[in-house]
């Protein structure tokens, strides 16, 4: 064949043929593990926590292709953030650097957000000091 | 790059000679059938060939038992509601298996939403219908059972002549759907007493925009579309005269190739399932074993830990087409019914991959299809938390249990407390 059809655009595609940042992190300070309840892909995100930023992130993800290009999007775009600035972080912004994806599959954005989320509450919950830091940020609890 | 095509069940190419066939019905033979004029005559002679060829394909005693629609899909819905509606009188009651295809089993939807009440019979974990249950199934009331001949997913052959003669016996019109049976295995509508097939001839080197449906002088159904009286009045609206020429060439021509073509897919077949099962760990083949309850064309594999579109985008990636069940794929976001309805766990539901051999594969595509869907696997594997969960004992194996761990499907209920959406 001359021309190459994909079913997702080719920053979607890119994610998925090379995502950044696959694998697990060995001595993480929080890791997130949560499930589709819709479709049944399980996304896990590890995270490195340094002066209150996360200095590394690695996912694994079972799911589609948009699921593991949107993990891979996500470890990519919250490295270097506050803890502040993560617990806001949004699936909208994985959607928008990766170009957009199909409607069918912007759930597989959230499970990113979400496995993100899983993460930081299991470092705040490792870390009583920073959660009352993060706590007065009253976005804990969302 | 090798390029295999092995989704052979959503599309085949179309022979030369097929298309040869077809070509002047597009630009010299291009009357109207109703056109009482020379070019209308010619075409009609043409759609009278076309009948032939596939009332022989399938045995049917007379070419005015085959009407020509759009697809299968619109032969399904023309058999099951066009009888549903034409029997309303006697009862309004339906029999299906639950294995079906869609157009089968939304049709049924659609019909319980009008009043008519149906009973969905299940089939053992191989895929084949419960004939006990089948015959328990049929009340005064049935006006129609729906078999399919070879399941679209998993690849079953149905035992249609028991399933013929419990209709028979009871006395009520049985539909077969033999879309993924036609022109790759034996077809014989009086064996089995049936009022009613269907098929299309794009799954046997023909052209698509066309579907047929097989009537039985006897069985009675209403028209669906309603128009001029083209198809005896039972399918209104201008015939699609060159896929219907090119589609009875194809018929002709699946006839004589017939045993040819099973014999050259059959060891492909073994070749690729024994491949794959020495080279890929924890995979599984979903339906039974090659032989003679399944079509020799399909395999439907469940790779664990891994899910299905994943494993889809990277077959074509490395040129090779296939499908998939998984719920990924799926715009409903639903596992195929099908994997459903066969017992299948959803953690190995969600792994499927849907192969379909075909005439132009040769054991050299099986040989690069087995090493690179072994090399798939594993790269999707180390991507997978599931695979590193199983590594550690966290969880455990559907299709090979070691008794250490929770099942998957635990452990995906424990970690999606929160729906995505």
């Amino acid at each position: 064949m001359s021309e190459t059809y994909t079913l997702y655009n080719s920053t979607v595609m890119e994610h998925f043929m090379n995502p950044r940042n696959m694998g697990d992190l060995k001595d993480a300070d929080g890791v997130g593990e949560v499930g589709a309840a819709a479709c049944g892909d399980i996304m896990k995100i590890s995270i490195k926590i340094k002066d209150g930023r996360i200095e590394d992130a690695r996912f694994k993800t079972f799911g589609c292709g948009s699921a593991i290009a949107s993990s891979s999007m996500a470890t990519e775009l919250i490295k270097g953030r506050t803890i502040d600035e993560a617990m806001s972080f949004s699936n909208q912004e994985v959607v928008d650097a990766l170009g957009g994806l199909p409607p069918v599959k912007i759930h597989c954005s959230v499970l990113a957000e979400e496995a993100l989320k899983a993460a930081l509450e299991d470092y705040v919950k490792r870390n009583p000091s920073a959660a009352a830091k993060v706590a007065t940020t009253d976005s804990v609890a969302a | 790059m090798r390029q295999v095509f092995l989704d052979h069940q959503s599309a085949t190419p179309v022979l030369p000679e097929v298309f040869d066939a077809m070509r002047p019905y597009f630009t010299e033979y291009f009357g109207n059938a109703s056109s009482l004029h020379q070019h209308g005559l010619r075409v009609r002679d043409a759609l009278k060939r076309a009948r032939q060829q596939m009332a022989a394909l399938i045995g049917a005693d007379s070419e005015e038992e085959i009407y020509f629609t759009s697809d299968g899909t619109e032969s399904s819905n023309l058999a099951i509601n066009g009888a549903a509606y034409a029997n309303e009188r006697k009862g309004k009651h339906l029999v299906i298996s639950a294995t079906e295809h869609p157009s089968v089993m939304n049709s049924l939807d659609f019909l319980e939403k009008q009043g008519w009440t149906c009973t969905r019979v299940g089939v053992t974990p191989q895929g084949m219908i419960r004939l006990d249950e089948l015959e328990a199934a049929i009340t005064p009331q049935t006006v129609l059972v729906a078999v399919h001949h070879v399941n679209h997913d998993i690849g079953t052959i149905q035992p249609m002549r028991e399933v013929g003669q419990i209709c028979t016996t009871k006395n009520v019109p049985l539909y077969v759907d033999c879309e993924a049976s036609a022109g790759w295995l034996p077809i014989d509508v009086k064996e089995w007493g049936a009022a009613m097939v269907s098929f299309s001839p794009h799954r046997f080197y023909g052209p698509k925009g066309v579907g047929v449906l097989y009537r039985n002088r006897k069985a009675r159904i209403v028209s669906m579309i309603h128009g001029g009286v083209q198809e005896g009045g039972r399918r209104a609206g201008t015939e699609n005269i060159p896929a219907i020429v090119g589609g009875g060439v194809a018929a002709e021509i699946a006839q004589e190739r017939l045993t040819q073509r099973v014999a050259h897919v059959a060891p492909l077949q073994k070749r690729l399932w024994e491949g794959l099962k020495l080279n890929v760990p924890y995979i599984q083949l979903n339906g039974s074993e090659p032989g003679p309850d399944r079509i020799a064309t399909n395999l439907n594999l469940s790779t664990e830990f891994i899910e299905g579109e994943g494993q889809l985008l990277l077959c074509d990636m490395n040129g090779i087409a296939v499908a998939s069940g998984s719920s990924c794929v799926s715009k409903s976001l639903k596992v195929s019914h099908v994997l459903g309805a066969i017992g299948l766990d959803h953690a190995l539901a969600q792994g499927n991959i849907i192969m379909t051999l075909g005439e132009v594969n040769t054991e050299a595509d099986i040989d690069y299809v087995v090493e690179t869907f072994a090399k798939i696997a594993s790269k999707l594997r180390g991507m997978s938390p599931m695979w590193d969960e199983f590594e550690h004992g966290v969880i455990d194996s559907v299709i090979a249990p070691t008794g250490r761990g929770k099942s998957f499907s635990q452990h995906a209920a424990e970690v999606s407390g929160k729906p995505a959406h």
